[in-house]
């Protein structure tokens, strides 16, 4: 068995209280009538702090199919594996009336080579990095098929550290911090040889250090910065979306350079009920680790 | 590092403006869309499965109750011909006025979108003339959801 495999193999024994509760709801006949109304894939997926979206952005859709009248919701297991660490996320949300999407994700960073540094340089045991992420997102107009402006989504999330000597070590200040973002997605019909595009542009304040993994703030800079993020998809066909992101990112520790991140993504929506993702991801320079390539995997489940 | 990331930003705007270039150089001939449909008839047949699945659909089917089935069948069969560039003439009433007092919300929209796209499936209308349709049918959103 591959690494990968075996990782995120691990990853789903990590999260079995999810997975038993996704194959629950999607053997549950009763659930069949319920699942929401909005079109296939339009829920997105589930990004990698919980918010609907693709793997690294948050988009401005919600999470599930749940359309004005509707209740909805998602469950989701994530893992990507770069050079030197691997991140494993499992993450849940509802969404009321596609208006309100509430989620939480938990994420862990398995420092793998990383630990020796930290061993040697700062005296400190540490082999993970765990962090929860409450966030809260509110459709403020649009609908993202069928309104000619798209769809405007704002969120905020926030993230709680839960191992902070290392962090704090290398000159982060807070344990905890809260991202506020303005999301706005927009699908052209027939754009691209007949196909459908979805584009997607996010603007996030924030002083998160590697997605706050690492704390938030820090010696070079310690307040808010505006940060682009942005994402583009084609739909090869209602299952199929090949597409690519885009995420800048602060640089507020002396410790270490802090890159942007970006990835090239392939995503499955055979039904509501199901997506899987899959993905190219380059994280840059991460603690000191250069160029932090790899593969992302995704699967989530609605309901 | 950025070397890569500008080379990709580069390559996939390139790649947008080629492949919109491609689509807008090639032109296509007005009636493209109203032949991939299978012209009227085939278009008919398209609206005769949607009707099954409104029929069957709790979502929307009560939206349709008392309704003279075959005038319906016509009508909208001539608004997807006449939008689709077809030789066809809608006759009906003007939509937002057809749909002012149906109080349709964006569920029962849905609905009615994913029935359309089923239909078109299963008459094997091909994916971009499926997308085409649906982008020339945008502008009746805001009608229909007396918005």
């Amino acid at each position: 068995m591959t690494p990968f495999a075996a990782g995120f193999i691990n990853t789903l024994v990590t999260g079995r209280f999810i997975l038993l509760l996704t194959l629950g709801i999607l053997s549950a006949p009763a659930a069949m009538a319920d699942i929401g109304s909005r079109i296939w894939a339009t829920g997105g997926v589930t990004n990698i702090e919980g918010s609907a979206g693709g793997g690294l952005v948050p988009w401005a859709m919600l999470g599930s199919y749940a359309s004005d009248e509707e209740w909805g919701g998602t469950l989701a297991l994530s893992r990507a594996e770069v050079d030197d660490y691997s991140l494993s996320v499992t993450g849940a949300g509802l969404n009321w009336n596609n208006r309100v999407e509430v989620t939480i994700a938990h994420q862990t960073l398995d420092l793998d080579s990383l630990v020796f540094t930290l061993k040697n340089g700062f005296g400190l045991e540490q082999d993970e990095l765990n962090q929860d992420i409450f966030g809260v997102k509110v459709r403020l107009a649009g609908d993202v098929l069928y309104s000619p402006w798209g769809q405007w989504s704002a969120g905020i999330q926030h993230k709680r550290q839960r191992d902070f000597t290392v962090p704090n070590a290398i000159g982060a200040r807070d344990d905890s911090g809260t991202d506020v973002y303005l999301s706005g997605s927009k699908v052209l019909f027939a754009a691209v040889f007949g196909r459908n595009l979805l584009v997607n542009a996010t603007v996030r304040g924030t002083r998160a250090n590697q997605g706050g993994l690492l704390g938030f703030g820090g010696d070079l800079n310690n307040g808010y910065e505006v940060m682009s993020e942005a994402g583009a998809g084609v739909f090869v066909n209602r299952q199929w979306l090949l597409g690519a992101e885009y995420r800048q990112k602060p640089d507020n520790l002396s410790f270490a350079r802090e890159d942007d991140w970006w990835d090239v993504f392939i995503a499955w929506v055979p039904d509501r009920r199901l997506a899987v993702t899959a993905a190219f991801v380059n994280l840059g320079d991460i603690a000191t680790l250069e160029d932090q390539q790899g593969v992302y995997l995704s699967l989530q489940g609605s309901f | 590092m950025s070397n890569t990331k500008t080379l990709i930003v580069t390559l996939l705007i390139t790649a947008g403006l080629v492949l919109n270039g491609c689509q807008s150089f090639h032109g296509e001939p007005d009636n493209n869309l109203y032949q991939q449909l299978g012209e009227r008839s085939g278009i008919a047949d398209v609206v005769e499965d949607l009707l099954y699945l409104i029929v069957a659909d709790e979502r929307i089917n009560h939206q349709f109750k008392g309704m003279n089935v075959a005038q319906f069948h016509r009508n909208l069969t001539d608004q997807l011909c006449e939008l689709s560039g077809g030789p066809c003439t809608y006759s009906g009433r003007e939509m937002r006025e057809l749909h002012a007092d149906m109080g349709i919300t964006t569920t029962q929209f849905n609905a009615l979108a994913e029935n359309l796209i089923l239909a078109m499936e299963k008459h094997q209308i091909s994916t971009a003339a499926q997308n085409r349709l649906i982008k020339r049918l945008l502008p009746t959103y805001p009608d229909i959801r007396h918005l």
